[in-house]
Formats: structure tokens, sequence, C-alpha cells
């Protein structure tokens, strides 16, 4: 059965500063297929977290969604009112934070909270909800769940404290489940552990949108790949293909630096220049300031996401030439 | 948490005779004698020995403190010079006045300063929230004697809706209850909406709200409950600014309380009144801070396991 | 804002050392960053500027004398001939304000320059020297921080006796004991640095190192400390002099001004209004300039 649970339309994001307005999200496109994971890869202050938010319908004052649709299982979202949005969020989209020592209220207990996204979505008494919660708790592995659930944040561990956090996110069986950097405050032996268990869930039926800029992490555990660089998306492919042949001069920037740490003896690779200003963006291609092969196109016209191979898109002019040769 | 509020207990105890002994010495330090001020110009020498005696002011200095210190233990100061009554009846009487006025006060100021904190910081920024604030700017420089007095004089002299003075009826305490508060109001609303706008900033609350949470249930049942934490630290140190402003209270109001009983033993000389006061004071700041460190412990977790 | 007492006491305890402040800024290229940035601690100073101007410049601001009684014009309104009125001796009360001001100012001042100097040396010496002498010292001083502050005034002015001086000897030692705890906490900080070690290993004696490293490095705490005494001191001495156990006629602070006016507080209400109204003023001017220098002395506060 194919079918898309989540379909992003461009999608804008605008902030007004006391400097000028900002695009964090500049028209980005992306679908999520049912029992995919999909990933959303970019360095910090790319947007992609803000993409995330915009999708639970969380953008905080003085961001606002200016511009877009959002289709969840082909129903428009950014229309609805903000009551209808609350019941679909924690039931049919939910989401887990990368800090899962501060994304837990610490004075209460985490089986109450968990106890709270049940209540909230479904009626059912108290001790109905926490023999849910405890189900849920063995779901997502935590050992001796009964001891668990009468803790508080602060006497979990750091892998516990997210597991809690995807049992909450997962409690009411949501369509489409948001990750932003699941893992990032993790050891890596835990992140192993947080990456199986999401795949777990997938295969259970639930999408998952991955958002990281660890490519270890996306290469290991995603199906399709979308790749964000100044509010946009750059590039996006199967997770083998774009790892195999990156089109867009970032990606292979991005995969470079990683994988001469891999061979070891070559001397480590960076994209050279830093991230642009979101207030003083290029005219053009906004890759273009750091780009090495950039030419008097790019620095003029912002290239379109076009497809390059089959279902390989880039959103590069250097890359149509070379696909069309 | 347990061994925390032991150190706690034995801190309060040694500080607690450390006041006694403050009080003690600067009252022997007072020149001339007590008896004699008391008495006046006209008393013959042997009434005033025989009083010295009788209060025990001839012993030595350090037997003087041991007894002082016994009897205060059992809550018992002495006669009161200038009343005439023992100083254990006069507190007695005089107490409840002044935790009845305190505890309106605190009421007041922790309803009105919350309130008007929440408030403020829902609505950071609009016209509300520099209103409420710029009140409570005022609440927290205005003196507690000019927000007596001025209190006083708009509505019990000008507009007659309470009395001038006294606690005949409740109506009485409204004015002082207000007055005293007025300040800690200032400060709890200042320090409840920092609070709650730095708590509103945490990742918790977007957990809360990605899990469905409507705006309501997101400050009340997550939001609220942290920010709190600093305003209740803050409402132990004001107990002690409470009991400051009561003597003022007590004096513009005319109530018979322990602060008045502080201001007539000293206007009186009266050294047995002024112990029993100060020390009677102090106690209860002593023991609502120790009551507030229980009552943190019991609202955040992380300080109830630690300990 | 305003903050709380305690709130306030923790980030004076983690102010820049005097120095940290020389490895980005000046001292004074910070002042002239607070003037720029934060205008409320601007306003502030320019009127802590003004009132100190018409402390000293008061007899010329007034065709009145301070004591001169007109008693055919008692507990006058305000008027033309009289700005805010006169008092129960027929006295202009802008002229007693002004006069009043070199009073209140001084209270505010003597006592935080004493409280300063006895909580520096404290501090530093419990600080520094540890064991018994800091056991003593620090438990003196939560004694005193117990002790509700209008209570241990009037405790101490009840055993002094009234006047002047004894006024500023009992702020100071209702005030110090913040200080103390203050440099306390900035003195084990610095014992064990570098510095303080490597002159250690040259054989300077303790005390040269506590005059020399360790005080020196205290001082924009110390600055701060100070601005937030000040109405602390004019604000306990209203209050002392509210209740008669201030300073005494014929000084005329501000608090006794209300207190005499207190009697007429029906008939004349501007006798107690005029000079509460100048007590707000100050003590929220010294606030804000507080507030204004312990944001601007934060380490936390990264520049812009």
């Amino acid at each position: 059965m194919e079918q898309t649970v989540l379909e992003v339309k461009n999608l804008t994001v605008s902030f007004h500063t006391e400097k000028g307005v900002i695009l964090p999200v500049n028209g980005v496109t992306l679908t999520v297929p049912a029992g995919k994971i999909v990933g959303v890869v970019g360095e910090s202050g790319c947007g992609k977290s803000m993409t995330a938010r915009a999708i639970m319908g969380l953008v905080k004052y003085p961001g606002k969604v200016t511009g877009g649709k959002i289709f969840l299982c082909g129903k428009e979202i950014t229309q609805l009112p903000e009551k209808e949005r609350r019941r679909l969020r924690g039931s049919e989209i939910s989401m887990i934070f990368q800090e899962p020592m501060t994304s837990l209220n610490p004075v209460v207990k985490v089986g109450k909270q968990v106890d709270e996204a049940v209540r909230l979505h479904t009626p059912c008494t108290r001790a109905e909800a926490k023999q849910k919660t405890l189900n849920m708790f063995r779901e997502v592995e935590i050992p001796e769940p009964e001891a668990r659930y009468n803790c508080y944040p602060h006497q979990l561990s750091g892998g516990l404290r997210q597991r809690v956090m995807i049992a909450m996110a997962m409690i009411c069986r949501p369509r489409l489940l948001i990750a932003d950097e699941p893992t990032t405050a993790l050891d890596v032996t835990v992140e192993a552990q947080i990456l199986k268990l999401l795949e777990k869930l997938r295969d259970a039926g639930t999408s998952v949108l991955l958002i990281s800029h660890n490519l270890g992490v996306i290469a290991r555990t995603c199906d399709e790949v979308s790749v964000m660089y100044a509010g946009r998306i750059v590039e996006h492919g199967e997770t083998a293909a774009l790892f195999e042949k990156p089109l867009h001069p970032y990606t292979r920037g991005l995969l470079r630096s990683v994988a001469s740490l891999r061979a070891g003896g070559e001397t480590l690779q960076t994209i050279p220049g830093v991230v642009p200003n979101l207030l003083h963006l290029p005219k053009g291609c906004s890759f273009s300031l750091r780009c090495e092969k950039c030419g008097a196109d790019c620095e003029e016209k912002v290239p379109e996401l076009r497809q390059i191979a089959p279902g390989h898109f880039a959103r590069c002019f250097l890359a149509e030439k070379e696909g069309k040769e | 948490m347990k061994h925390t509020l032991l150190q706690r207990l034995i801190q309060a105890v040694i500080v607690l005779t450390g006041v006694a002994l403050l009080t003690f010495v600067m009252l022997r330090i007072v020149p001339g004698n007590p008896i004699e001020t008391m008495m006046g110009e006209h008393a013959n020498v042997e009434t005033i020995q025989r009083m010295t005696a009788e209060m025990g002011l001839d012993q030595p200095l350090h037997v003087q403190f041991f007894k002082y210190v016994a009897s205060a233990f059992r809550g018992d100061f002495g006669t009161s010079y200038s009343l005439g009554k023992p100083v254990k009846q006069l507190l007695n009487s005089a107490f409840a006045n002044t935790l009845t006025l305190a505890l309106f006060a605190a009421l007041f100021a922790w309803i009105v300063g919350i309130g008007c904190g929440i408030f403020s910081a829902l609505r950071k920024n609009h016209l509300s929230d520099r209103l409420f604030m710029g009140f409570s700017l005022l609440g927290i420089s205005l003196p507690v004697f000019m927000a007596a007095m001025l209190l006083q004089y708009v509505f019990a002299f000008r507009l007659h809706w309470v009395p001038i003075s006294g606690v005949d009826s409740w109506k009485g305490f409204i004015l002082p209850a207000i007055a005293l508060g007025w300040n800690s109001a200032g400060q709890v609303a200042q320090m409840t909406r920092t609070s709650l706008l730095e708590t509103m900033q945490e990742e918790y609350i977007d957990t809360a709200r990605a899990k469905g949470r409507g705006p309501a249930g997101v400050v009340v049942l997550h939001a609220l409950r942290n920010a709190m934490l600093p305003v209740m630290t803050m409402m132990t140190i004001q107990l002690s600014g409470l009991l400051s402003g009561a003597v003022i209270t007590e004096t513009v109001f005319s109530i018979n309380g322990v602060g008045r009983l502080m201001v007539q033993a000293i206007s009186g000389r009266d050294i047995p009144l002024l112990q029993g006061t100060s020390l009677l004071a102090t106690a209860v700041v002593i023991i609502g801070s120790l009551l507030a460190d229980c009552l943190y412990a019991v609202l955040d977790p992380r300080i109830r396991k630690e300990g | 804002m305003p903050r709380d007492k305690r709130e306030q006491m923790k980030k004076v305890a983690d102010i820049r050392l005097e120095s940290q402040i020389g490895e980005e800024e000046r001292f004074w290229d910070l002042m002239r960053r607070m003037a720029r940035e934060n205008k409320t601690a601007l306003l502030s100073f320019a009127v802590i500027v003004l009132m100190t101007l018409a402390a000293v410049f008061a007899p010329l601001l007034t065709p009145y004398t301070e004591k001169q009684m007109d008693l055919m014009n008692r507990l006058a309104a305000p008027s033309a001939k009289h700005l805010l009125g006169t008092d129960e001796g027929g006295r202009d009360v802008l002229t007693r304000l002004l006069f009043g001001t070199r009073v209140s100012l001084l209270i505010g001042v003597v006592p935080a320059l004493l409280s300063l100097l006895l909580g520096a040396v404290l501090g530093v010496l419990a600080g520094y020297k540890g064991g018994l002498t800091d056991a003593v010292i620090m438990r003196i001083a939560d004694v005193t921080l117990a002790f509700p502050s209008m209570l241990l005034a009037m405790v101490i002015m009840y055993s002094l006796g009234g006047g002047i001086m004894n006024v500023f000897l009992t702020l100071t030692l209702v005030n110090w004991a913040n200080v103390a705890r203050v440099v306390r906490a900035h003195t084990l900080r610095l014992k064990n640095s570098e510095f303080a070690e490597a002159a250690r290993a040259i054989g300077v004696p303790g005390r040269k190192i506590m005059q020399r490293h360790i005080l020196p490095n205290c001082l924009p705490s110390l600055l701060v400390l100070f601005t937030l005494n000040i109405p602390a001191s004019i604000l306990t001495e209203s209050s002392l002099s509210f209740l008669g156990l201030g300073i005494q006629p014929p000084n005329a602070s501000w608090g006794l001004m209300i207190n005499t006016g207190r009697q007429y507080l029906y008939n004349a209400p501007w006798l107690c209004f005029v000079p509460g109204a100048a007590i707000m003023l100050i003590v929220l001017a010294f606030n804000f300039l507080g507030n204004g220098l312990l944001d601007v002395l934060d380490p936390r506060q990264k520049k812009q």
C-alpha cells in the first residue's frame, strides 16, 4: 500500500527581528511515505528544527508560518483552528526532542507525564491510563517499568529519559513521529539502542521524520534523506543513492568532512566559510559563497529543486548540467 | 533530606541562641541603670536597690544570661517594667494580632502578587503587563509607612470605608494588611513574572504542547509548579520583612501587636519586654524559613532525594 | 527592575573580578556601555547627581532658611510663595526638603561606606583564614541576617541612643553581613588561584596577599553593594525616624519630616507625602543604578 503520511509543500516560516525579516524555513517541500524513516540533515541553524516545529504547529513567537501547506494523510492542517491542531498533536503527530534532560518536567513523575498524554486524547480512567503507560514502557524496553513509573526525570539516565519521551510520543499510536536530534545528547552505545527502537517503531507502522546533523545516524537509519541548507532543501534522494552519488556540492562537502575521518590518513576536510547570516543571504544560490565551483549563474539566480536522476533531486545549476551530459 | 533538615534545625538553634546573646549584650551595655530610668528621678535609693535585686540585675552577667536563656526557653521573660504585666501574657495577646495581620498581609501579597505576575507574564509587553509592572514597581519602592498613611488618608479619612485605626472588627485589618503586604506583593509579582517567563522557555513546555495540552493546561499544570519554586524561596525572606513592616503598620493603625509592644518597650526602656518581643520575632522568622524549606522539598523532588 | 534581595546577592557574588574586567573592556568602557544600553540606569544616575547638587547648593536654591519660622503662615497649602506649602512652624517645606537631602544622602552614603569597610575586612579574613575565624565571623553574620533588619536596628538604636552618629553605626551593623558574605565567596575563589599561589610561593605574607590581590579584585562587587546599600540605609533610617528612633531634631532627615508631619496628616497631607515621594524617588534611582551595574558587570552577559 503506497500512501503518503506527511506532505509538506512550500512551507515558509518567517521571523520578524529588529534588523529585518528572516526566513529560517524558506519554501521547504517534504514527503514522508507510510512506514518509512525520512531524514533531514544539515548544520545547526539551517532550519531543520524550525521545520519540525512548523509541522507540529509549535512555532514560537515572533516566528510565524507564513506560507505553504501541510497535508497529514491527505488532509490539509495549516488552516485548521488551533483547537483541531491541538487534537492532532500527541495523537496523530508527536515529537521528541534533543535534550531528554530538559524535555521532561522535573517536578512530575515520568509515569504521570506519559499518562497525561493518554488521558488528553482517549477517555479512560487513571488505572487504565497507567496500564497503557506500563505496556508502552515495556514496548520501548524500559526495564522494571513499575519502578520507573514512579521516578522523577532526574533519577533516570539519559537513555531511559529518551525512552520515556518516546513512550510518551508513541502512546496514542500516531501516524508520524518527529524526532528532533533524538540521540545528540546521548552516548554512542545508547544512541544505537535508541535508533534501533525507532526502526522497530517504523516496522510497527509509524512513519518517522528524523532530524539530525549527524550523517552517521542518518545513513544508518533513514530510507530517504533531505539535505537542508539556509532554510531550503538542497538535495533529496534515497539514502543509498544520495550517499553514493551526492549531487549538491554542499552534500559532498558534508560527506567529505566525515569520510576523511573514516579514511584515517587523510587530512580532515571542512567546508570553507561559515553558514550565511539569514539576514544577508547571497542574491543567488545560498551556497554560492562557499562553493568551490560557483559560476556566474549561481551568484545571480536561485536554482530550483530539480529531479536529476529518478527519485534524486538537487537544487544546483551545476548538477543540472552534469545530469544532462 | 532528613540529614539536611537536621542540619537546618541545628543551625536554627545556634542562630536563635546567638540572637538571645545579642539582645542580652546589647541591652546590658545601655548606659545607666534601667530601673533608675524607669522609676524616674523621684525614686529613692532603697526602692531602686530592692527593684534591682528583685529583677536579678545585681548578679554577675553570666549568671544573668544563663537565667535569661533558661527562662526564655520556658517562654518566661519576666515582668514588663513599663506595663507591669508578665511579658508572656502581653506577648500572648499581641501575637495573635500580629499573626493575623501578617497572615492577611501575606495572603494579599501572594494572591495579588502571583495573580498579577502570571497575568503579566502571559500578556508580556501588552499594555496590561506594563501597567501591572509599573504598579508593582510602585509597590516595591513605596516605604511601608508611606503606603500605610496613604491608605489611611484615602480610604479611612476621605472615603470612610473602613475605620481609621484599631482592629475591633475584621474591617480594621483590611488597610493594615494591604499596607503591610503592598511591598511584598510588588516583589512577588515581579518575581513570578520573571520566573514564569523563564519557565515558559523550557523544553518540557514544548513537550507538554506537543502532547496536545492547551495553553491554559500548559501554564497551570507544567509551568506554574516549576515557576513557583524561586518565588517560594523569596516568600521566606519576606516573612522577615513582614515582621519589620508590622512594627510600622501597627504603629500607624494603632494595633496592639508585637511590633507595637516593641516600640513601647523601647520608649519605656523596658528590657524584659524588648527581649521577649525580639526573641519571639526572630523565632518566628527562623521557624518560618524552616517550614519553607520543608515545603520547597515537597515541591521540588530534586532536592528531596539529594539531601 | 528591582530584584529580590537574595537573588541580588547571589548575582553580586559572581560578578566579574577587577582583574577580569581589564581583559575585554576597561571599567570606564563598561560604564559607557551601561549608559548607552540602559537608559533607566542613566536617568537614575542623573537623578542622583541632581539630588546631590541640590543638597550641596541648598542655601542658594531657596529664599528661605531651614529654620525660619513664620507663625502667621502655619500649615499653608502649596502656593506660588511656598511651592510645597509650609509646616506646623510656618517653615517652607521645599527648603526643609532640600536641606533634608543633605542628611538623607549622608545617611545613605556613610553607613554604606562603613559597612563596606567592615564587611570587606571580615569577609576576606573569614575566607582567607578559614577554620575557627571563618566559623565565628559567618555565624555572627547569620545571626545578623536572621534578625528582621528593622528590629535589629531598633534594638541597636535603643542601646546606643539617638543621634546621627549612632544612626550611622546602627545602619553599618545592620548592613555589613551581606557584604561579608559576598567578599568571603570571592576570597574563597581567589585564595587558590594561580597568582595567589605564586605570591605565597615567593613568601608574600597573607596580609599582603589579601590587601594587594584579593581586596582590589572585589572592587566591582563592592561598587554594586555600595550602590544597593545606600537605598537600604535610607529606607531603614526613614522607618526608624518615623518611629522617632532615628535622627533627632533639629537635624531634619526626610524620615523625621514625615514623623512630625504625621500629626497633621488630615489637614496638611503634603507634610508627609512630599518627603515620602522624595524617599521613593531616591530609593528607586539607587536601585535602578545598582541593578544596571549588576547587569553590566555580570560575566555571563555577553557583549553584543
